[in-house]
C-alpha cells in the first residue's frame, strides 16, 4: 500500500469505462440513479397532473435543459469550482441585496430580479455558492478548523441566509443555512461547539418566532395541531395524510388515487406530490423511492470519500447532505412530522427553478469525480 | 515532508476527521430514513383503517359554516343594519354534469344577466369543488316557483335560505353605517379564504367598513360524510360559527331625522358630538342614498344615475366635505390672541369698513361696509366683525395661528372611525413653500384670520373644534362606535381615545364663551333669531364660506351659473353654556346667512336632544 498522502488508488478493471466516459466526465452511476428518479416522477406527475401530456412535455423539457446545466458544469474542473467559490458568493450576496431593495413582490415576499429578459432567483444560487464559499474557506486552513475560523465560516453562512429569510422565504433560507452547516460539520468542527450551538438554537427559537411574519407563525401552529383549522392551512396536512394512510401497503394503483383526482389534496404536483405517490402506489412505492434516493445518495457517498483534496471533499459532502435534507424535509412535510415549509420533493415535484440548482450540484459531484488524478502506482 | 511548516495541513489528520464526519452523515441519514419509513409504516399500515374510511367510498368533506353578521344598532337600540332570510339559487359545481349547458338553460329560466354569470364564476374560482356557490342571492316568488317546477332538470342546483343585510332607515345613516356589498375580484386577492370562505360579502363603506372584522365574526365549519354522488349522509364533527358582534353606534336615529329634515332641501352637513367624549350623535350628509341596493350589486343604470347626481349623494360631506369656514374660525381665533398673542379682550380696533396693511393701498372688506366703529373683542365675535380679526392676525402671525389653529383640529384628520376623512387644511408658510413653491403674502395671515383664503374644514372638524372648547380644552377623538357586544364576551368596554389638552386660562375661556351666548341671546347678536323660546343658553358662532362648494367637478361649474351665488351658511355651537351636553356644526349649501338658515337647524337638534336627556 502507498504511502496516504490523499490520493486513493484506481482499481485497474475500471480503466477501460474511464476511457470513454471520463472524457465526457459523466458519472455512469450517478446518472442512472438520476434517471431512475424522472421515470417514476413522470410516472406520478402523469397522474397527479391530470393525465395531461402537456405537464409531462413541459416538465421533461425542464428536466432536459437542466442535465444540459448539469453536462457543462461536469466539464468545469474542479479547481476552477474552487476558483469561482468566492465570486459566486460575492455575486449571489450582491444580488440578494438588489432583490431587496428592487426585486418583484410576489405573493407578499420579494425573490426576484428582473433581469430583463429573464426573472431570477439569485437564492436559488446561494444553494450553491454558499457551500462553495465555506468549502474553499475552510480548505485553506487547517483542519479541523479553529474556533475563529468557525466563527468567520458561521458569518458567511449568515448573511445570505439571513437575507433571504428577509425577503421572506424561510424554507430557502434554511436550506442555504443547512448546505454551509454542513459544510463546517464535516469539516471537523468539534462536537462540543456543535452542542453548544444546538442548545444555543433551541434557546433563541421564542426570539425567532418574534420575528416571524403571521403567516409563517400560522404554519407551525398549523402543524403542532392541524385539526384547529381544516379550512385553512391545516386542510393540506389532514387531507394529505388521508391520502397518504388511504393508500396503505400496495397503493390503490396508479391514476386510482380517490383523494388526489377528487381535488381534495391541494398542491398536488408540487409541494404534496409525495402524498400522491403514496396513495397511488402504497408503502412498498414508498419505500422504493426512498430506496432510489438513498442510491443516488449512496454513489454521492462514493464520490465524496474519494475525492481528493479538501475542498472538493467538503463540497462533494456538503451537496450530498444537503439533498438528503430537501427530501427529508419534503417527506416530512407531507407526512405531517415537520411544519409546513414550501420545500419541493426533489426532482420529483412539478416545476423547473430548483430543478437546476440540483443538477447543477450533481454537475459538481460528477466533475469532481471524473476529473481526479490517476495514481502513477 | 519535515521542512514544512507546522502550520501546514495534516492531511492524515484532515482525512480521518473527514471520514468519521462521514461516518457521523451516513448515520443520521440512515436515522432520519428509518424515521420517516417508521411514519409511513404508521399511517399505512396502523393507520390504513381509520384513513381508508375517511377515504374510500365516502368522502368527508368540511364544508363552511357562514357566520351570522353582526347587526347595527343605534344609542337607543333602534336596529340601523339587520340580518333577514332571503333565498337564493346555488350551484355545486361537482355535481353539476354540464356547467356551461345548465347555466344557459337557467338563463332562460330565471333571467340571470351576463353580470351575475361572471360573478358567479369568479367565486366559483375561489371555492372549493364540493362548495354550494350562489348564482343568484334574492330570488323572486315567481322565479323560485318555475325554478321547482324543472328542478329535476338540474341537478347540483338549489335553492338555499341566506341572511340578506338590510337598512331600515335607508338613506337617514346611510353615510355612517355604510353597506355591505359583493365581494370583488381585487377584494378576494386580499382576503384569508379560511374566514371567508361561505361568505359573500363585505363592508364596503361606513362603519361596516371599519368594524368588518368585529362583524363578520368566525367560520365555523361541518365534516360531512357523504356518499359518491356527494349527498351528505350525516355529519360528523361540527365546530359552529361564532356570530359577529354587535355595534351600538352613538348615534340616535331620532336625532339624525331631525337633522335631517331640519336641513331641508339644503344639500349640506350637520355633524353633533357629545364634547365629553366624543361620542358622535348625529352625522348628517344631505343628499344621501339608499343603501340597500348595494346589497345585492346595485344595477349599472341605478347606479350611474346616483353618479351622475349633481348634488353627489354618494359623497360624505360630514368628513370629506372641505368648506372655508368662514367666520366660524373667531372663537378660536380670539383664544389664540388671548392665549398665544398676549392680546388682552379690552383691546380695541377702529372698524372703518374696510382695513388697510401699512404702506398698501389694498383695501381688506368688512362684511358691513359701513363699518362697526370701535371694537373690542367680544364685540368682533358678537358682531363678527371682520375687520378686528383682521388686526388681530396681523398681531399674531401665520405662525403662531398655525400652531394654535392646528391644537384645535383643523388641517389635521380627527381619528373618526369611519373611512376616507380630509384633512382639510390649515395653512403656514411652510406649506405654502412646499405645495405652491410660492413665499407666504403678509394679506394671507388676515384671509386666514376670517377663515378664508387656503383655509378649508369639515363640517366633522368643526363640530370637533367647537367640541373642545365647550371641553375646556380636552381633546378627544370623535367616534361613531359606542360600545361592541359579542355573545362571547358579553361587552367590550370601548373607551374614548383622549388625547393631549389645550391648557387654556379659565378667564380667557369665559370670555370667548360669553361672547358666543352673545351671539345668540343679545341685541347685537348674529344669531338672535334663535333665541326666542330658549330656556338654557346657547354659546355659537355664524359663518359664512364665500368661496367653494364641494363640487369641484364639471358639474358644479355648471350648477354654479345657474345656482344663486349664495354663500354656503355656516353655525358651530355648543348648550347649554355652562355645562355643555352637544356640540354641533351646520353648514347649508348655498344657504345665504348663517344665523338665519344655518343656526335654527343647529337649534332644531339641541333643543330634541337637551330635552331627551330630560327625565
Amino acid at each position: 500500500m502507498t504511502p496516504d498522502n490523499g490520493y486513493i488508488g484506481i482499481k485497474l478493471h475500471e480503466a477501460p469505462r474511464r476511457q470513454w466516459l471520463s472524457r465526457l466526465h459523466v458519472d455512469l452511476p450517478l446518472l442512472a440513479g438520476l434517471l431512475m428518479l424522472a421515470g417514476a416522477a413522470a410516472v406520478i406527475l402523469y397522474s397527479a397532473g391530470g393525465q395531461k401530456l402537456d405537464v409531462l412535455v413541459r416538465q421533461g423539457t425542464r428536466l432536459g435543459l437542466a442535465m444540459a446545466v448539469m453536462f457543462v458544469i461536469a466539464q468545469i474542473h474542479p479547481r476552477y469550482l474552487r476558483l469561482y467559490g468566492p465570486v459566486l458568493y460575492l455575486i449571489g450576496v450582491l444580488l440578494l441585496t438588489g432583490v431587496l431593495l428592487m426585486g418583484e413582490t410576489s405573493l407578499g415576499a420579494k425573490r426576484w430580479l428582473n433581469l430583463g429578459v429573464v426573472r431570477f432567483q439569485p437564492s436559488e444560487m446561494c444553494k450553491l455558492s454558499v457551500p462553495m464559499m465555506i468549502a474553499w474557506y475552510l480548505a485553506a486552513q487547517p483542519l479541523p478548523p479553529k474556533f475563529r475560523h468557525v466563527v468567520a465560516a458561521g458569518i458567511l453562512i449568515l448573511v445570505p441566509t439571513a437575507m433571504i429569510a428577509k425577503q421572506p422565504d424561510l424554507g430557502t433560507a434554511f436550506l442555504v443555512g443547512v448546505s454551509g452547516a454542513a459544510v463546517l460539520f464535516l469539516s471537523g468542527m468539534s462536537w462540543r461547539l456543535i452542542a453548544a450551538l444546538a442548545a444555543i438554537g433551541a434557546a433563541l427559537l421564542p426570539v425567532g418566532w418574534h420575528f416571524m411574519h403571521d403567516y409563517q407563525r400560522d404554519r407551525v401552529l398549523m402543524f403542532l395541531n392541524p385539526e384547529a383549522d381544516p379550512l385553512g392551512r391545516g386542510y393540506h396536512i389532514i387531507q394529505s395524510k388521508i391520502a397518504i394512510g388511504s393508500g396503505g401497503i400496495y397503493g390503490k394503483g396508479w391514476l386510482r388515487g380517490t383523494q388526489s383526482h377528487l381535488e381534495f389534496l391541494p398542491e398536488r404536483s408540487t409541494d404534496f406530490i409525495f402524498a400522491v405517490f403514496a396513495e397511488e402506489f402504497g408503502l412498498l412505492g414508498c419505500l422504493g423511492l426512498l430506496g432510489i434516493y438513498l442510491f443516488i445518495l449512496g454513489r454521492c457517498f462514493s464520490i465524496v470519500v474519494q475525492a481528493q483534496d479538501s475542498f472538493t471533499r467538503l463540497l462533494s459532502g456538503a451537496l450530498t447532505v444537503t439533498f438528503f435534507v430537501y427530501v427529508f424535509v419534503n417527506v416530512g412535510m407531507v407526512i405531517g412530522i415537520l411544519p409546513v415549509v414550501g420545500v419541493p420533493l426533489p426532482l420529483v415535484s412539478y416545476g423547473g427553478t430548483s430543478m437546476v440548482t440540483l443538477l447543477a450540484g450533481f454537475g459538481m459531484l460528477m466533475s469532481i469525480q471524473t476529473h481526479r488524478k490517476l495514481m502513477p502506482n | 515532508m519535515s521542512f514544512e511548516p507546522l502550520s501546514l495541513k495534516d492531511r492524515l489528520l484532515e482525512q480521518r476527521v473527514f471520514l468519521n464526519r462521514i461516518v457521523a452523515a451516513v448515520l443520521l441519514i440512515i436515522t432520519g430514513t428509518a424515521g420517516l419509513a417508521l411514519r409511513l409504516v404508521y399511517l399505512q399500515v396502523m393507520g390504513h383503517e381509520h384513513y381508508s374510511d375517511l377515504s374510500r367510498d365516502n368522502q368527508v368533506k368540511i364544508s363552511p359554516l357562514p357566520p351570522p353578521r353582526g347587526l347595527i344598532f343605534d344609542r337607543n337600540g333602534e336596529v340601523l343594519a339587520d340580518n333577514v332570510p332571503s333565498y337564493s339559487l346555488e350551484l355545486i359545481p361537482e355535481r353539476v354534469p354540464n356547467l356551461s349547458q345548465t347555466l344557459e338553460e337557467l338563463k332562460a329560466l330565471i333571467n340571470l344577466n351576463d353580470e351575475e354569470i361572471r360573478r358567479f364564476n369568479a367565486l366559483k374560482g375561489r371555492a372549493k369543488n364540493f362548495e354550494s356557490v350562489p348564482l343568484r342571492l334574492q330570488l323572486g316568488e315567481d322565479e323560485m316557483a318555475r325554478f321547482y317546477v324543472h328542478m329535476p332538470r338540474f341537478p347540483g342546483v338549489e335553492v338555499r335560505s341566506r341572511s340578506l343585510r338590510t337598512y331600515p332607515y335607508g338613506e337617514l345613516a346611510a353615510h355612517v353605517v355604510g353597506y355591505v356589498g359583493r365581494i370583488s375580484e381585487s377584494e378576494l386577492q386580499h382576503l384569508d379564504p379560511s374566514i371567508y370562505s361561505g361568505t359573500y360579502h363585505i363592508g364596503k363603506n361606513g362603519v361596516e367598513k371599519t368594524y368588518e372584522s368585529v362583524l363578520h365574526g368566525k367560520t365555523g365549519y361541518e365534516e360531512l360524510e357523504t356518499n359518491v354522488q356527494g349527498r351528505a349522509i350525516h355529519v360528523l364533527g361540527q365546530a359552529p360559527a361564532i356570530p359577529g358582534a354587535d355595534l351600538h353606534l352613538s348615534l340616535d336615529i331620532r336625532l339624525q331625522r331631525t337633522a335631517f329634515d331640519a336641513l331641508g332641501d339644503f344639500d349640506g352637513a350637520v355633524v353633533a358630538l357629545e364634547p365629553a367624549t366624543g361620542r358622535v350623535l348625529v352625522l348628517v350628509s344631505k343628499p344621501s342614498f339608499d343603501p340597500n341596493p348595494f346589497v345585492q350589486g346595485i344595477p349599472r343604470a341605478q347606479y350611474d344615475t346616483l353618479q351622475r347626481n349633481p348634488g353627489r349623494p354618494l359623497y360624505n360631506r360630514a368628513l370629506r366635505g372641505i368648506y372655508p369656514p368662514g367666520s366660524t374660525v373667531k372663537p378660536f381665533m380670539a383664544l389664540a390672541g388671548l392665549e398665544a398673542g398676549g392680546i388682552p379682550a379690552s383691546r380695541r380696533t377702529y372698524c372703518p369698513g374696510y382695513f388697510r396693511l401699512p404702506n398698501s393701498e389694498h383695501k381688506y372688506r368688512d362684511w358691513r361696509s359701513g363699518g362697526h366703529g370701535s371694537v373690542d373683542m367680544k364685540y368682533g365675535i358678537t358682531q363678527s366683525c371682520d375687520v378686528y380679526f383682521y388686526d388681530l392676525a396681523l398681531h399674531l402671525g401665520i405662525e403662531r395661528m398655525h400652531d394654535y389653529m392646528s391644537r384645535f383640529g383643523f388641517g389635521r384628520r380627527s381619528g373618526i372611525d369611519l373611512d376616507g376623512e380630509k384633512a382639510g387644511l390649515y395653512p403656514s408658510p411652510e406649506w405654502k413653500r412646499k405645495h405652491r413653491k410660492q413665499h407666504w403674502f403678509p394679506g394671507e395671515t388676515l384671509i386666514a384670520g376670517i377663515g378664508q383664503g387656503y383655509v378649508q374644514a369639515t363640517p366633522l372638524q368643526l363640530a370637533r373644534a367647537v367640541g373642545i372648547l365647550a371641553n375646556r380644552g380636552r381633546v378627544l377623538e370623535p367616534r361613531v362606535t359606542d360600545r361592541i357586544s359579542s355573545t362571547l364576551e358579553q361587552e367590550n368596554p370601548y373607551p374614548p381615545t383622549e388625547l393631549e389638552p389645550i391648557a387654556i386660562d379659565p378667564g380667557h375661556w369665559r370670555t370667548v364663551v360669553d361672547a358666543m351666548i352673545d351671539v345668540v341671546h343679545s341685541q347685537s347678536g348674529t344669531a338672535k333669531g334663535i333665541a326666542p323660546g330658549l330656556t338654557y343658553h346657547v354659546a355659537g358662532k355664524t359663518g359664512t364660506a364665500q368661496v367653494f362648494s364641494v363640487r369641484q367637478d364639471q358639474e358644479y361649474k355648471k350648477m354654479h351659473v345657474k345656482e344663486s351665488l349664495q354663500d354656503h351658511a355656516w353655525f358651530i355651537a355648543f348648550a347649554p353654556a355652562e355645562a355643555p351636553q352637544i356640540a354641533v356644526a351646520v353648514i347649508a349649501e348655498h344657504g345665504g346667512h348663517g344665523g338665519s338658515v344655518a343656526a335654527p337647524i343647529a337649534r332644531a337638534v339641541v333643543d330634541q336632544y337637551l330635552k331627551s336627556l330630560q327625565p
